[in-house]
């Protein structure tokens, strides 16, 4: 159906995709896990209560999350030129897409620690747990298998993302699209994309549900 | 830390908390007064709401009074900086309705989480929950987790959990309320036998009087936030002194009797020997109704109670209370209850 150099295009642009989303989603975990768990420990009924962390973090979680995410990766350009040192291709685009996902993150990250029972958490406290102990022992590993549903959720985000990004100097399957579907009305390049992103999609999502049901011990 | 034997373990002094409410703040507690003898098992009761798992959050701090003093081996935990604390509560072990174990982690490793916490090197940890393990008659389901144990099971791991730092008291909050009679009883037995082996002191919330009566010592009573009784659980039993306490002692049905004098009887071992009512109705020459009757095991020697209706003719009822004087029969007059 496609000559050589089209397979070898699309599979460089499967790649590319995989690459930015994994680095990304890696590195939106670091930020997002920590926002996520200050959330947690500092709301009113959490473990460490203070109410200004908590509203300040919350404001820029929230104003970051409303920004659409073309919008901000053109506005961070001098950023990820400092950082990287250029602002095309796959190491420059994963900058802004940790930005965009790193808030959501967070938020899922809250969620996920949220449904940790307080009791176990209280139990822990009467044992003479520290924070940190109860941050470590008790609410990330209580809640690992949400986390993972979690972590399979942005990762598809950050995917769809990266696929935007192709518009602005971004590369993966999005950029091949854009290029070859949209401005050159290569259709047939265009539904390549599509479905190697579908099938990836479907790659996260059922790579997420078999570790979340794998680290569940809370079904018999 | 001096510790002399016949000190309270847990002295509770004056013990307020208050939450701040909308218009006027709301007294959870209010005036508490307790010692806690070392090596009692003593029982806190009270209705939903009562104020007693309030109590026992604030014995280790989980919830932090507003007045008052708590006193763990003459240390008052109410003042003491986070890291002693800390280390304080690891001499207090605590078990819960819910059992609250890790659902992520097995048996064993539950057991061992204390013991993390506290520092202890992984495989003397170890040891130890095995040690604990066998003491609550799970050392076959090391490696099962929470979800695969029936509730018993998993408040016997919480027993085990809560052994594992050597603790000197033992606080349990409602630790039978989510179980069936028969687990209840062989729950109760095990807190009875650790009060028994290890000489450690046990604290019992619960809302049964058939709790107090299977293993405890010592009772209070808490209602609307306020201690109303306290004193031994014979003592209790015997003379009730307030309303609430004779709540406990006598069943619901008993709430809504129709006008009339009441009376209760109260049996030991003695009295169950002899035929007392038909003594009475014999010597006395009048009926008397009765309205209810049980026995109860109260550590272990059994008591029986009745409650009986005497006649409204004062000459006859006068009778019946000089001859039961006479006889060191306890009768009563039930205020209306």
């Amino acid at each position: 159906m496609f000559d050589q150099q089209t397979v070898e295009m699309l599979l460089t642009g499967v790649w590319d995709t995989i690459y930015m989303t994994v680095v990304a989603t890696f590195f939106s975990y670091i930020f997002g896990m920590v926002m996520g768990v200050v959330l947690v420990i500092c709301r009113k009924d959490g473990i460490r209560p203070n109410a200004l962390v908590y509203s300040v973090l919350d404001v820029v979680v929230n104003l970051t999350r409303s920004f659409p995410f073309l919008i901000l990766m053109i506005a961070v350009i001098p950023f990820t030129r400092f950082l990287v040192g250029t602002t095309i291709g796959n190491n420059a685009t994963v900058v802004p897409l940790v930005l965009a996902a790193a808030p959501f993150v967070a938020r899922l990250v809250e969620s996920s620690l949220l449904e940790v029972d307080h009791g176990v958490v209280e139990a822990a406290q009467s044992m003479g747990a520290t924070t940190w102990q109860i941050i470590s022992k008790v609410l990330l590993p209580e809640a690992r298998p949400s986390l993972l549903n979690g972590s399979a959720v942005a990762a598809i985000t950050i995917l769809g993302y990266s696929a935007m990004s192709g518009a602005v100097g971004g590369g993966g399957l999005g950029k091949l699209a854009i290029m070859y579907g949209y401005n050159r009305y290569q259709t047939d390049i265009m539904i390549a994309t599509v479905v190697l992103l579908i099938i990836i999609v479907q790659a996260f999502q059922s790579l997420g549900n078999w570790a979340t049901r794998r680290s569940d011990k809370r079904t018999p | 830390m001096s510790q002399t034997t016949d000190s309270p373990i847990i002295r509770i002094q004056g013990l307020e908390k208050r939450f701040v409410g909308n218009n006027t703040d709301i007294f959870a507690l209010r005036g508490i007064d307790l010692d806690i003898g070392r090596g009692d098992i003593f029982g806190i009761i009270g209705r939903s709401g009562a104020g007693k798992s309030t109590l026992v959050r604030c014995i280790n701090m989980l919830e932090r009074p507003t007045g008052g003093q708590v006193l763990f081996d003459r240390q008052d935990l109410c003042t003491l900086p986070d890291a002693a604390l800390r280390e304080a509560r690891r001499s207090m072990g605590m078990i819960f309705q819910q059992f609250n174990l890790l659902m992520q982690r097995t048996a064993l490793q539950n057991i061992c989480f204390p013991l993390e916490l506290a520092g202890v090197k992984a495989d003397t940890a170890r040891r130890r929950a095995e040690e604990l393990l066998e003491l609550v008659g799970l050392a076959n389901r090391r490696d099962s987790y929470p979800s695969q144990l029936s509730g018993g099971q998993k408040q016997r791991v919480a027993i085990a959990r809560a052994l594992a730092t050597r603790p000197r008291v033992l606080l349990c909050d409602e630790a039978t309320s989510a179980l069936d009679p028969a687990t209840t009883d062989s729950i109760l037995a095990l807190i009875k036998d650790i009060n028994a082996q290890l000489g450690i002191t046990a604290v019992v919330i619960t809302h049964e009087m058939s709790v107090i009566e299977k293993i405890c010592s010592h009772v209070a009573i808490i209602s609307k936030g306020v201690i109303v009784e306290q004193g031994a659980v014979e003592e209790i039993f015997f003379h009730p002194q307030t309303e609430a306490a004779r709540r406990l002692v006598l069943p619901e049905a008993l709430q809504n009797l129709p006008d009339g004098r009441y009376y209760r009887l109260i049996f030991n071992g003695r009295s169950s020997f002899e035929p007392v009512i038909s003594n009475i109705v014999l010597e006395c020459g009048c009926p008397v109704n009765i309205m209810y009757a049980d026995t109860r095991d109260i550590n272990g020697t059994a008591f029986g109670q009745m409650v009986l209706q005497l006649p409204e003719e004062d000459a006859a009822r006068t009778r019946i209370l000089t001859y039961a004087k006479a006889h060191s029969i306890m009768l009563e007059e039930m205020s209306h209850v």
